[in-house]
């Protein structure tokens, strides 16, 4: 695997990241002593799934593979799981370029039609 | 130097199997092209589809060259086309797309063939006719270079991105070293993940392309005015703990090895031999995904998974990988390679060996998990409206 195993339970793929995930599940009070410093899992954190290795604050850019995956809602401690209920995607958001893509809309035959097709 | 034994197509390309294959030219025509297939016997195998009789221009243009493409394929050594014979797309324009490839091409009309009841048995026939001239054709020697090899992923989870899809990347990376060509399509599947892969572009002409039509997917989300999160990453992605589409998406990037990207096709395009790893622009479906690189001409397929997928193809074998340990053991009689191996400590270039060599042996005619199961999924990808509407975006 590319990346560092901590314990043998949870897998950091890049120097940069801020999360690192579940190679098991893993319960709240596990201790991962290879984290720099140690780590106490703060809530369970299913197999697959990702948990912080810093403290992040809402707003901040959440990291693995080295690269945003997203950004945080919420404050997010040391220790506790990450997934869609504290972090969210910033891309293929058409929730928030609805008003911005109306306006780009050519008058065109063709574009202005199809984007009214569903109103 | 790596060999495998195919068929030898009179175009010059090269199968892996030696299909007959019954193309529906419409929804109409396909249950008739399903069970004439059916009957006919293993050899034969139909692509029935959903499109119309009748489709706007470019929806009839996709439909048209998906299938042309299908029937193209160097694993079908003939093919024959069904129709109604009411569609906008007739059959023998069809077929003679298929004829410049120089394979033997036949047409059966429902209509004139007495209707649905007189069809099966004129198409039995045809079919039977249509094996005697091509079913007898022996295997040959030829170079892994010539394989178009797709690399496709579905039920995807956080195992995709650390085990499963590494390992196939360096499979992809063995044969791109070997002078074979790779396939990455699911262009959503970009979005976050699009300046590893631009980075990755020979030139600037592929890198501004590869832009574009990731930058038109996402583009499709703010016309439609929604939130892809719905459905990027998909309810099950989320339960296998992916977050976010960048996550998803990186993950899946992985699969398609390191190599240079050299070239952008659009959906059904056909693929350049030897050319390297090609980015084809396709929806994140996977079925239709699929089917787009087997009209552009991959012979083979690889798809992981993580939660599990079962889909076949019914031109291309499709060789399952899976990077969960659960899934290896609960669908381990619908998986052809197990990667979970990497997460106990397998060297990643030791599950990525095991994957080439799977990929030479289905090459040389290895049955696929989903092949011995008969799972043979096919669907065409419709240009939609909104995705014209997007494309005219600039």
């Amino acid at each position: 695997m590319k990346g560092d195993v901590l314990d043998g339970r949870a897998l950091v793929m890049a120097e940069a990241d801020t999360v690192a995930t579940a190679l098991e599940d893993l319960a709240a009070g596990d201790r991962l002593d290879d984290a720099d410093p140690p780590l106490t899992v703060a809530e369970d954190v299913p197999f697959g799934h990702t948990l912080a290795l810093v403290d992040v604050a809402a707003g901040d850019i959440v990291r693995k593979y080295g690269e945003a995956i997203g950004e945080a809602t919420e404050p997010i401690a040391r220790g506790e799981w990450v997934h869609t209920h504290n972090c969210e995607s910033a891309r293929g958001r058409g929730d928030r370029a609805t008003v911005e893509s109306e306006d780009e809309v050519p008058a065109a035959s063709g574009g202005s039609e199809s984007a009214g097709d569903d109103r | 130097m790596d060999t495998f034994d195919g068929y030898r197509r009179p175009d010059g390309r090269i199968g892996v199997r030696n299909h007959v294959a019954v193309l529906p030219t419409s929804v109409a025509a396909s249950p008739v092209a399903d069970r004439v297939a059916d009957d006919a016997g293993r050899w034969a195998r139909a692509t029935p589809h959903q499109m119309g009789t009748s489709q706007p221009d470019e929806g009839r243009e996709r439909t048209r060259d998906v299938l042309a493409g299908v029937g193209r394929n160097p694993n079908v050594g003939a093919a024959l086309v069904v129709e109604l014979g009411t569609e906008d797309i007739a059959a023998d324009d069809l077929a003679d797309d298929i004829a410049r490839s120089g394979k033997p091409v036949e047409t059966l009309t429902v209509r004139e063939a007495g209707g649905t009841a007189g069809a099966l048995d004129a198409g039995a026939d045809v079919l039977a006719d249509l094996w005697q001239e091509v079913g007898d054709q022996r295997r040959e020697e030829a170079d892994v270079s010539e394989l178009v090899f797709a690399v496709e992923c579905g039920g995807s989870d956080a195992t995709s991105g650390i085990a499963a899809n590494p390992a196939l990347g360096d499979a992809s990376d063995r044969l791109v070293d070997a002078g074979g060509a790779v396939c990455i399509s699911e262009t959503p599947e970009f979005i976050g993940a699009e300046h590893v892969a631009a980075e990755r572009c020979a030139d600037e002409a592929t890198r501004e392309k590869l832009l574009d039509r990731v930058d038109r997917r996402e583009r499709l989300a703010d016309l439609m005015g929604v939130d892809m999160r719905g459905a990027q990453p998909s309810p099950g992605n989320q339960e296998g703990g992916l977050t976010t589409i960048e996550e998803k998406s990186l993950g899946a990037l992985a699969k398609c090895g390191t190599r240079a990207i050299r070239h952008v096709v659009d959906y059904g395009e056909a693929i350049p031999v030897g050319g390297g790893v090609t980015v084809m622009d396709s929806p994140g479906y996977d079925v239709e995904s699929v089917v787009g690189k087997v009209a552009g001409g991959a012979q083979v397929v690889a798809f992981t998974t993580g939660r599990g997928s079962t889909t076949g193809n019914p031109i291309a074998p499709v060789i399952k990988v899976t990077g969960n340990p659960r899934t290896a053991d609960r669908l381990a009689s619908n998986m052809d390679v197990d990667a979970s191996t990497v997460i106990d400590g397998e060297p990643i270039g030791e599950a990525g060996e095991r994957i080439y060599r799977t990929l030479l042996s289905v090459a040389d005619g290895a049955e696929t998990a989903a092949e011995s199961r008969r799972l043979a999924e096919f669907a065409i990808n419709e240009r939609q409206p909104r995705e014209l509407a997007a494309e005219g975006q600039r």
